[in-house]
């Protein structure tokens, strides 16, 4: 029996140094050399102040700006633990919707979505809500349903907003993923246009 | 279209070239071939007390492995549990309760890791990196040395031994889990997971709201739970999560880690058994599934939900729960991937799949995970249905079956029988249980058909050491903890124990040369039989709960009836 408990033993606890604390430990060294910016979460930086994470979404609601996709997530409810309220772009507890393809409740929010976007049929990212909830990107088609609105809340030409919005369109990476553009991104450089 | 086939034929024929050669080097490092690291396995192995030599009898190999996982639960499991008097924990989180903390330590030490937590809500970083990540190490090598041994057992002739575990757990981890992983994790920072101590980040948000960022040591995490089929995140959405997946290439390698191992094994065997043909036979039944199942779930997503016709661009495809930086294809190939390896880490959520998607997916994990399964064990699980296979083919023609000259007897065949009935107890009965006492119905979150499909992948990711989920599902009850957590604990040793019992009986067993009458075990007629033994097995055991659950559904949103 003390032919298999020692190694047992042994084994665990040097592998747990080397794979549970070595490991990390290694890369996060390493990390911080090679990537410093990335491996701190690749944070925006707008006259000195964090605004967010270019690869995490956040929560626009103002019509001077682009709006994201819909999110699932939410937070404690301040007035009762127990409890959650709605708090979309919750970047310290992703979630997605979960709700099931035959779900009432999830036609009933895209058809709420679609009717206060005026679009019927809607692009699907802009009335459906994203895996993780902190989904940093809307499609081109969704960007560009936007474009009318918040150039009209800016006062801003179309086409000026228009062309802004094709220059900020990702293509494919090599043959990967699907063209997007970054909502964050997209909304600094509306800023910068015309704050 | 065109991109989309791109994209699926791209990743799997880069999936393959790499795994092809990946899997030639592990037959080497299994055999002993390959040293260069042999000064690290005699530092780790030495202090243990195994000696260059020792070799195990396949009860001992067996007990090894049984003794290291109980070592490694009861360390876990103290480790989640007062997690909140231990270092490493800037965000104060309270230890985990005892059902969670006993469900959790079962999900990892069984390589299934299934979560009943968010991660960036619940656990600290040591129990991140010290108690998860090390459990993704060793319980993904503790099944490649599973495979390992049946290989060595099948090969030898008239032996005692199957090898050490020992040293196939240590040379796992030294000679491929810890070099690919440390590939991986760099590559997945320059391409932007983040990897640091820092538990978060606050930002001011371009309206002024405050924006808590959840951050820590995600890109070593993430490395070694797609690698070793473990599939348990960082955060609670997993490899949906923006930190964890940031771009399409960073979709394309770590889907490519789903499988790389687990297809790499098919070669590993083929070298390991001295003919190619049986590994490739092997792989080619297994990549025949996946390339169904692919197909099956892109259908499915592509063409929607008919339930949101005039309400959705119908050329979007089913969005709900994807990412649009993964689009439909990269969200149905990692599905397929992630369900075909019991990996279970997800891209997109499986709850909001299409009832036909979630089908599929679903039906992978019946199978028994099969598919390329599971590091290792998913081979060996392959070799259980090979054995019946060919008990089968041997009772058409009416000759004693024979697997690589060595004739299958009746041990063997019970042995295999026996493990066809993990998957049916551990799905419908426990399911089943679960509806008795009402507690599934309290859990799950859709009405109709779809509450049962969530309650069946529950159970089904649960037996099949997956570890992903319909997550609407509230499995955090002690309930569901518990049963979950013996499902998986049954599963995972209810398929290792006759493996490795089969392969102790058959290393003992005289090869005899192939002759005239002997039916051979490779060739796409084989493939076929196998193929059809797999499907028709699993399509009898779960069709009709299927017909309840998902098809149920899929009727109903084509008749334009929600819940």
């Amino acid at each position: 029996m003390l032919a298999i408990l020692r190694p047992a033993i042994v084994l665990l606890v040097l592998l747990t140094a080397l794979t549970g604390l070595a490991y990390p430990f290694a890369i996060t060294g390493l990390a911080g050399m090679i990537a410093p910016n990335q491996a701190a979460g690749s944070l925006v930086v707008r006259d000195g102040e964090v605004v967010g994470s270019s690869l995490i979404g956040q929560s626009f609601t103002s019509e001077r700006y682009f709006h994201g996709r819909p999110s699932a997530t939410a937070a404690a409810d301040p007035t009762d633990a127990t409890k959650t309220v709605e708090a979309p772009y919750n970047a310290s507890a992703s979630t997605g919707s979960n709700l099931g393809p035959s779900s009432g409740a999830l036609k009933d929010a895209i058809a709420a979505r679609a009717a206060a976007l005026g679009l019927e049929p809607a692009p699907a990212d802009l009335v459906t809500a994203s895996g993780s909830g902190l989904d940093p990107h809307i499609s081109p088609a969704g960007a560009l349903a936007q474009v009318e609105r918040v150039a009209s809340a800016r006062g801003l030409d179309e086409a000026e907003v228009r062309a802004l919005v094709e220059r900020s369109i990702e293509p494919r990476e090599l043959f990967f993923g699907e063209p997007r553009v970054n909502v964050l991104a997209l909304n600094l450089a509306l800023d910068e246009m015309k704050p | 279209m065109i991109a989309d086939l791109t994209q699926i034929v791209l990743t799997l024929a880069l999936l393959v070239v790499l795994a092809m050669p990946l899997g030639l080097y592990m037959a080497k490092v299994y055999t002993g071939e390959i040293t260069y690291l042999s000064f690290a396995e005699r530092a780790l192995l030495g202090p243990a007390g195994v000696t260059p030599k020792a070799e195990q009898h396949w009860t001992t190999y067996t007990l090894s492995l049984l003794a290291f996982t109980a070592a490694g639960f009861a360390v876990l499991f103290l480790i989640l549990r007062f997690q909140h008097l231990l270092p490493l924990n800037p965000q104060g989180f309270d230890g985990l309760p005892a059902h969670l903390a006993f469900n959790t330590a079962i999900s990892f030490v069984t390589n299934t890791n299934w979560q009943s937590y968010g991660g960036e809500t619940t656990m600290s970083l040591l129990s991140q990196m010290v108690g998860l990540t090390t459990q993704n190490f060793v319980s993904a090598a503790s099944g490649m040395a599973v495979a390992a041994a049946v290989a060595r057992g099948l090969a030898s002739r008239q032996a005692r031994t199957l090898g050490n575990f020992w040293r196939d757990l240590v040379r796992s981890i030294l000679y491929v889990l810890l070099p690919l992983a440390i590939v991986l994790a760099l590559a997945l920072v320059l391409l932007g997971v983040p990897q640091t101590l820092d538990a978060s980040v606050s930002a001011n948000t371009l309206e002024g709201a405050e924006q808590t960022i959840a951050l820590g040591p995600v890109a070593s995490q993430i490395a070694i739970k797609q690698l070793g089929t473990n599939g348990g995140g960082f955060f609670n959405v997993n490899s949906a999560h923006p930190f964890e997946n940031p771009t399409a290439i960073s979709n394309l390698f770590t889907l490519i880690s789903i499988l790389l191992i687990p297809v790499a094994f098919c070669f590993t065997y083929g070298r390991m058994v001295g003919d190619a043909r049986q590994g490739r036979a092997l792989f080619a039944a297994m990549g025949v599934m996946l390339v169904v199942a692919v197909a099956g779930l892109y259908a499915a997503e592509r063409i929607g939900n008919p339930l949101h016709a005039g309400l959705i661009d119908p050329a979007s495809g089913n969005m709900e729960g994807k990412e649009v930086r993964f689009g439909i294809v990269g969200s149905v190939l990692w599905a397929a991937f992630t369900t075909a390896a019991s990996n279970g880490s997800v891209n997109a959520m499986h709850d909001s799949l299409t009832p036909l998607g979630g089908l599929v997916a679903m039906l992978q994990m019946q199978l028994g995970e099969v598919v390329f399964g599971g590091v290792g064990v998913g081979l060996t699980g392959m070799l259980l249905f090979v054995i019946l296979t060919v008990f089968l083919a041997g009772l058409m023609v009416g000759r004693t079956p024979e697997y690589l000259g060595k004739k299958i007897e009746a041990r063997e065949v019970k042995l295999a029988a026996l493990t066809l009935m993990i998957m049916p107890i551990g799905v419908l009965v426990l399911a089943a249980l679960a509806i008795a006492a009402g507690t599934a119905q309290t859990s799950v979150q859709d009405a109709g058909p779809h509450g049962l499909s969530e309650l069946l992948y529950a159970y089904s990711s649960a037996t099949g050491n997956n570890g992903s989920a319909f997550a609407g599902f509230n499995a955090a009850t002690p309930w569901h903890d518990t049963f979950l957590g013996i499902a998986m604990l049954f599963a995972r040793f209810g398929y290792i124990v006759p493996i490795l019992a089969i392969a102790g009986s058959l290393a003992a067993k005289k090869t005899t040369p192939p002759s005239a009458g002997t039916f051979p075990t490779y060739g796409p007629l084989f493939v076929t039989l196998l193929v059809a033994t797999i499907v028709i097995v699993g399509a009898l055991t779960f069709l009709p709960v299927l017909a309840l659950g998902p098809i149920a559904e899929q009727v109903s949103i084509l008749a334009g009836k929600s819940f």
